[in-house]
């Protein structure tokens, strides 16, 4: 197959299912470890993969609130499956790094900086609305007086292949927080999944300079108006799936004026303050640090480890919790998820991917507990 | 890894018992081509004690002192107990300064009331050491400063000069006095009505427990000091200290980079809602 050394960003080729390999070959030769998604413990989550063998290939999943059963797809498709319980902070901001280390040394101790660098990655497999919960985490991370120098480095040397969604979950409700199901940018590239009439290809788009020296390297051909338009028609039937709606109009408002609201008791006595919504979510960012030494008193380290605010010990202050009732762990997430973060990083924090929805043991759905605050809406616009 | 996250090392030059509980540490840059960094009063420092743990502790020192860095605190948790036990020379991490500082300039050339409680005098003292240092830029400046009991009264030596003054009026109440007090007794808003300030062009300044800031807000209103000229400075648990790790955010704020302290007009609607 012939075509461009370097295709022009935004343009688009079709890479045929036989030919898929040829993507992890390329990202390999540029010294990339490719992260996506791979069936274990019963579920679709992101670990290190080689080839397309350990693509979920003919697998898809269930989703419902407190609910996700895999199951076995009629064809072959290797991104027939919706989100699962991993999402991709994961490497950008993991779960547990390193700060530093000290030893003690003569009467004092000396402090050492953490020297690892990360391993160069590519994210192959990342949907719409996790692109957006990425660029929300950019905001996080980068986007103020201080950079997080973890995240950054990581983020840095990241190649992104997109996957658009060619189907939607009973979860998922990426049309109402406008995140998808199709991304226009924010990867280096971009794969639409098609299967019909017996031939199975994926459209590729082109996103970035560094995106085309990859497809430089993948046999495909030019894409032409027909397999575009079979693209555009997987992506129209996500929309048509989405099992979740939220109306957005003023969701900062509605919660900065409802601190007391009837509902969040309810809600508290359902929510067992497990945290699997803040460690599911895509854009939650909350860590705390761990300093310990070891047995012999001479080593200490500084740990930066995942937190959630539905923790007692995530408030406390001198003497107690500031939020010490489960009421008041729930209304701050949500709160600064869908209000708050508007104020902090202008965006909402929510991506409408469903995580927190199908995780939750107690089958909390963000999308009803908005609905159940806006119907009893006590303060009102002012 | 960024600076931010890094603690230095500094070395303890002094450790004042101030009593039973309470301590200052007085710090400076271990290594001699070391430079202490510059602080405004109302910052923060995070204080690494080796092998035990980090905490915020305001600033309390003299603003114009560029070695020194004094943090006075209790010792209530794990920490601050180990750290009370430290001794001259020993080493500690900093990490900071942080945070924003007390309106010293919008408050130029208007009257000054600086209110505490307890603890909460540490952060102010720098803003009052600065106060007093360009006193000509001020007009009156009055500090109202409430203390469970005589024993628990700060910076005392201090305080008894600055009431020497003439250009500063100091007044001490305690919530429990001895036989020996000849102070006020009761809660340190019914000093509020008390005090000489033109409530129309006055900026004051508040710390203490959320629960007497919260009074202390109703008295200075009271006498007709507006709110937009009312600060605060807030407190919630911090790990990071430079908006990363979420644990100080009080509703849209981080009170580690967009406080602690804050425009009372600001918080008005946050403030005294339970467990924000």
């Amino acid at each position: 197959m012939t075509h461009p050394k370097r295709p022009p960003i935004d343009s688009r080729w079709v890479l045929e299912r036989k030919d898929f390999n040829g993507l992890f070959e390329a990202l390999a030769g540029r010294g990339y470890a490719v992260i996506g998604p791979t069936v274990r413990d019963a579920a679709i989550v992101y670990e290190e993969i080689q080839s397309d063998q350990d693509l979920p290939e003919g697998w898809t999943d269930e989703q419902e609130a407190g609910r996700y059963r895999l199951k076995p797809r009629p064809d072959r498709k290797l991104f027939g499956y919706n989100v699962g319980p991993h999402s991709w902070k994961r490497w950008l901001n993991p779960p547990s790094v390193r700060l530093w280390r000290a030893r003690r040394e003569g009467g004092g101790f000396a402090v050492a900086p953490e020297t690892e660098r990360p391993p160069r990655v590519a994210f192959l497999g990342v949907r719409p609305c996790e692109l957006r919960a990425i660029e929300i985490q950019d905001k996080v991370f980068m986007g103020g007086g201080y950079k997080d120098d973890i995240y950054k480095s990581r983020r840095d040397s990241l190649f992104i292949v997109a996957v658009q969604c060619g189907q939607a979950g009973g979860t998922c409700f990426c049309v109402s927080m406008k995140t998808g199901p199709k991304s226009n940018g924010g990867f280096d590239l971009a794969l639409t999944e098609v299967l019909e009439s017996g031939r199975h290809y994926f459209l590729l788009e082109v996103g970035t300079a560094r995106g085309a020296e990859v497809a430089g390297e993948v046999a495909c051909v030019p894409a032409g108006k027909h397999q575009r338009q079979a693209a555009e028609a997987r992506v129209m039937e996500a929309v048509s799936q989405m099992g979740r709606t939220m109306d957005t109009s003023d969701l900062r408002g509605l919660f900065y004026r409802n601190a007391e609201h009837p509902r969040w008791e309810e809600t508290a006595a359902r929510c067992l303050l497990c945290a699997n919504c803040t460690m599911a979510c895509p854009t939650c960012f909350c860590t705390t640090v761990e300093d310990t030494t070891d047995l012999t008193g001479e080593r200490a380290e500084r740990r930066r480890t995942w937190d959630s605010c539905f923790s007692a010990d995530f408030s406390y202050l001198h003497g107690g919790s500031v939020r010490f009732s489960p009421k008041s762990r729930y209304r701050q997430w949500i709160t600064h998820k869908l209000a708050a973060w508007f104020d902090q990083f202008g965006t909402s924090g929510c991506v409408g991917c469903g995580r927190c929805i199908t995780w939750c043991p107690a089958a909390i759905d963000i999308t009803e507990e908005v609905r159940a605050i806006r119907k009893g809406d006590s303060g009102k616009k002012e | 890894m960024s600076d931010a996250m890094l603690p230095a090392l500094y070395r303890v030059e002094r450790m004042i018992k101030e009593n039973e509980e309470t301590f200052t540490l007085e710090l400076e840059p271990a290594g001699a081509a070391r430079k202490g960094a510059v602080f405004y009063g109302g910052q923060f420092n995070m204080l690494y004690v080796f092998g035990v743990g980090e905490i915020p502790v305001s600033i309390s020192g003299d603003p114009r002192d560029t070695r020194r860095v004094a943090h006075t605190t209790r010792a209530v948790g794990t920490v601050t107990r180990a750290m009370r036990r430290l001794k001259r020379g020993d080493l500690v991490g900093v990490r900071g300064p942080f945070g924003n500082r007390w309106p010293l300039e919008e408050a130029e050339g208007k009257d000054v009331v600086v209110m505490a409680g307890g603890i909460g005098l540490a952060p102010l003292r720098p803003a009052l050491v600065e106060i007093l240092a360009r006193r000509k830029k001020y007009r009156k400046v009055v500090l109202l400063y409430g203390a469970r009991a005589p024993e628990d009264v700060l910076y005392r030596e201090e305080l008894e000069r600055w009431s020497g003054r003439a250009d500063i009026d100091v007044r001490v109440t305690v919530d429990r006095a001895t036989r020996k007090w000849k102070g006020h007794v009761g809660v340190v808003t019914l000093l509020v009505p008390k005090a000489s300030f033109d409530p129309l062009h006055t900026v004051a300044m508040v710390c203490g427990p959320e629960v007497m800031m919260r009074f202390a807000v109703q008295a200075l209103r009271k006498r007709g000091v507006d709110g937009g000229r009312i600060y605060l400075s807030m407190e919630r648990n911090m790990k990071c200290a430079v908006g990363f790790c979420g644990h100080c955010q009080y509703g849209p704020h981080f009170i580690c980079k967009d406080g602690p302290v804050f425009r009372f007009s600001a918080v008005e609607w946050l403030f005294g809602k339970r467990e924000i």
